[in-house]
């Protein structure tokens, strides 16, 4: 080639190792990592999780057992968090609690991101059917979270299954306006359509350029939505609407202790911090993902 | 007239209609003509340059030709064949032939994807190679962008604009296509870089035969490249002729405005402006006869008819709008 331009030499190869990459994703957790905040809440949620998981080999004491000589009693060396009404240790119910909380949330997060990712990849792609599809979340959006899934659970009456069914049903609206939006933005940048100029059919393009693109909306959405579900389940099940009162998730346990309250305020307090630190933490999360995900911050190179 | 000499684009008619929509219903009150009735013929091995200022429609008929976005009239024949008419799967056999550069080089490449995985994508969808060979493949395009075969593992934003616009050209050339259009491939790019990629375009047009539609702004950068030149404006070709006759005598009174208002290397040198009143019209409502009419300053009653539209040969190849002959 007869070309006066020099061959340009690429910056020199990272070695390889994680942390040392330069892909998307990398870059992401290596901004993560720049702040503090998120990092702390990130491993108070990690600590979370690992409780909800392990929970039947870390409880001091067999959640379930009843002790009748030590009901109600307060915080002690040998109860850290106090026993309930039946004599049975509040931490161990805590930490089974979480199990069930977390794992109601996470379902309702799959359930959400799936169902809200398809349709609105639908209402972003086909436009004969997005008027249609976002007057119907619009609709749904109207009604309170709560009063929503209330009314889904009357319908198909309590059980775990249908907690996740109400819950997923009532979130689902939220990803699928910000998968949406972001479609339409995303078909119509030029690498969209270098494709398309290439001959690549609109599924793969959908899957292979589109989708990708989507996952950093995604994302921050799902960790909100994990947050507003376990906010959401504990208030259900403090209505009596929620998964039936027999098993111990954050929301059965504050709901049983409200008659206790002037007894034993230590049966509510403790659940209650649960709910309020994973929360929190969740939020935490999801902010810190949401600024350091988003282009008016970042830098190119 | 044998297949070879034919031209490998024929455009005839080509236009490009917006509709703007108002009201409770959203129904068309308007049309924006982008294009309207643009005829030309890109021969095989040639660069045909498009030129005209921001608005004259030179990128939206860049994209009708290769159907990136759906013309409204007219018909485009690639090497003899109509491709307007043409169903989706075919259309996208089609487009291993034909290709783009696009102007952006930070947009147009998925931020998500390895050099290797961009470039890849055109093997894959057309079934070029084995999985063995492509990497090798990528590799030789790379090579022949003036790209180091390491660059294939990594991502976009590790580039510069420039090298990035190499990256999209060695896309635009994985499917080997006879003709692409290059959509102001270097105005996006530093003064010091458009030259090496310019030079790398032409080289590459001459080594591989390459028909080029090439889309800019720049008048020098047009010159440089083109064989011949069509000038747009507001929607229509106002002038067309080889390159050299096109820069030596413009023969339309809107090519001789563009002309006296691009720059000139040397500071002394005594240069005549001519300078343009107005804006350019809107194109929801365009003039009627020759569209140039209401900044043209030889403007005669005449140029409001129809057939001041119509593309007249003054001489063998050279094609202009313009009604009158006195003007230069």
């Amino acid at each position: 080639m007869t070309n006066e331009s020099p061959v340009l030499a690429a910056p020199k190869p990272r070695k390889s190792g994680f942390f040392e990459s330069r892909s998307p994703t990398a870059m992401l957790l290596r901004q993560l990592g720049r702040r503090p905040l998120t990092l702390i809440a990130a491993g108070l949620l990690a600590a979370v999780v690992v409780i909800a998981l392990f929970s039947p080999w870390l409880t001091p004491y067999d959640p379930m057992k009843m002790d009748i000589l030590n009901r109600l009693k307060p915080p002690t060396t040998a109860h850290w968090l106090g026993t309930d009404e039946f004599g049975r240790d509040v931490l161990a119910r805590i930490m089974l609690g979480a199990r069930l909380s977390l794992l109601v949330s996470f379902l309702v997060v799959i359930f959400a991101t799936v169902m809200g990712t398809l349709l609105g990849l639908l209402g972003g792609y086909v436009r004969a059917l997005d008027g249609v599809l976002m007057r119907f979340t619009d609709a749904l959006m109207a009604f309170p979270d709560i009063l929503l899934a209330i009314a889904f659970l009357a319908a198909l009456g309590p059980s775990l299954f249908n907690v996740v069914l109400a819950l997923g049903v009532v979130y689902t609206p939220r990803v699928a306006r910000v998968v949406r939006a972001a479609t339409l933005v995303i078909r119509e940048l030029p690498f969209v359509e270098a494709a398309t100029a290439l001959g690549v059919s609109t599924p793969r393009i959908i899957r292979v350029h589109v989708l990708p693109n989507l996952m950093s909306p995604i994302i921050v959405q799902a960790t909100f939505i994990f947050a507003f579900a376990i906010l959401t389940e504990a208030a259900l099940s403090f209505l009596g609407v929620g998964v039936p009162p027999t098993t111990p998730t954050w929301g059965n346990m504050i709901a049983g202790a409200q008659q206790y309250i002037r007894q034993a305020d230590w049966l509510i307090l403790f659940p209650g911090f649960a709910i309020v630190l994973t929360v929190l933490a969740l939020q935490m999360v999801g902010d810190g993902l949401r600024d350091a995900l988003d282009p008016r911050l970042q830098k190119v190179t | 007239m044998p297949a070879s000499l034919e031209p490998l684009l024929r455009v005839r008619g080509l236009a490009k209609h917006f509709p703007v929509r108002g009201g409770l219903l959203q129904r068309p009150v308007g049309w924006v003509k982008a294009v309207d009735d643009v005829s030309f013929d890109v021969n095989r091995h040639e660069v045909l340059g498009l030129v005209g200022e921001s608005g004259s429609g030179k990128t939206t008929a860049g994209r009708a030709i290769l159907r990136l976005i759906e013309p409204t009239a007219g018909s485009v024949q690639f090497d003899g064949q109509e491709i307007t008419g043409l169903p989706p799967h075919e259309m996208r056999m089609q487009r291993r032939r034909m290709q783009i550069i696009f102007q952006d080089p930070y947009a147009s490449l998925n931020p998500r994807q390895r050099v290797r995985e961009l470039i890849g994508e055109a093997f894959i969808v057309h079934g070029i190679g084995t999985p063995h060979d492509r990497r090798d493949r990528t590799a030789a395009l790379l090579e022949k962008v003036g790209l180091m075969a390491d660059a294939m593992d990594r991502y976009p934003h590790e580039f510069s604009g420039g090298q990035r616009q190499r990256i999209g050209i060695a896309r635009a050339l994985a499917v080997a296509p006879d003709f692409i259009v290059a959509d102001e491939p270097v105005s996006a790019l530093d003064v010091s870089v458009q030259a090496q990629v310019i030079n790398l375009l032409r080289d590459l047009q001459r080594e591989l035969g390459l028909s080029l539609l090439f889309i800019a702004h720049d008048l020098a950068v047009v010159r440089f490249i083109s064989d011949r030149v069509a000038v747009m404006y507001l929607g229509r070709i106002m002038e067309m002729a080889s390159s050299t006759r096109l820069y030596e005598r413009p023969r339309h009174p809107y090519t001789l405005a563009l002309m006296s208002a691009a720059p000139t290397p040397d500071p002394d040198a005594k240069r005549d402006r001519i300078l343009l009143e107005g804006d350019i019209p809107s194109p929801l409502n365009p003039p009627t006869g020759c569209v140039f009419r209401t900044r043209c300053r030889f403007a005669t009653p005449a140029c409001a008819m129809a057939e001041a539209r119509n593309l007249r040969e003054v001489e063998p190849g050279h094609f202009v709008s313009c009604i009158r002959d006195d003007i230069a």
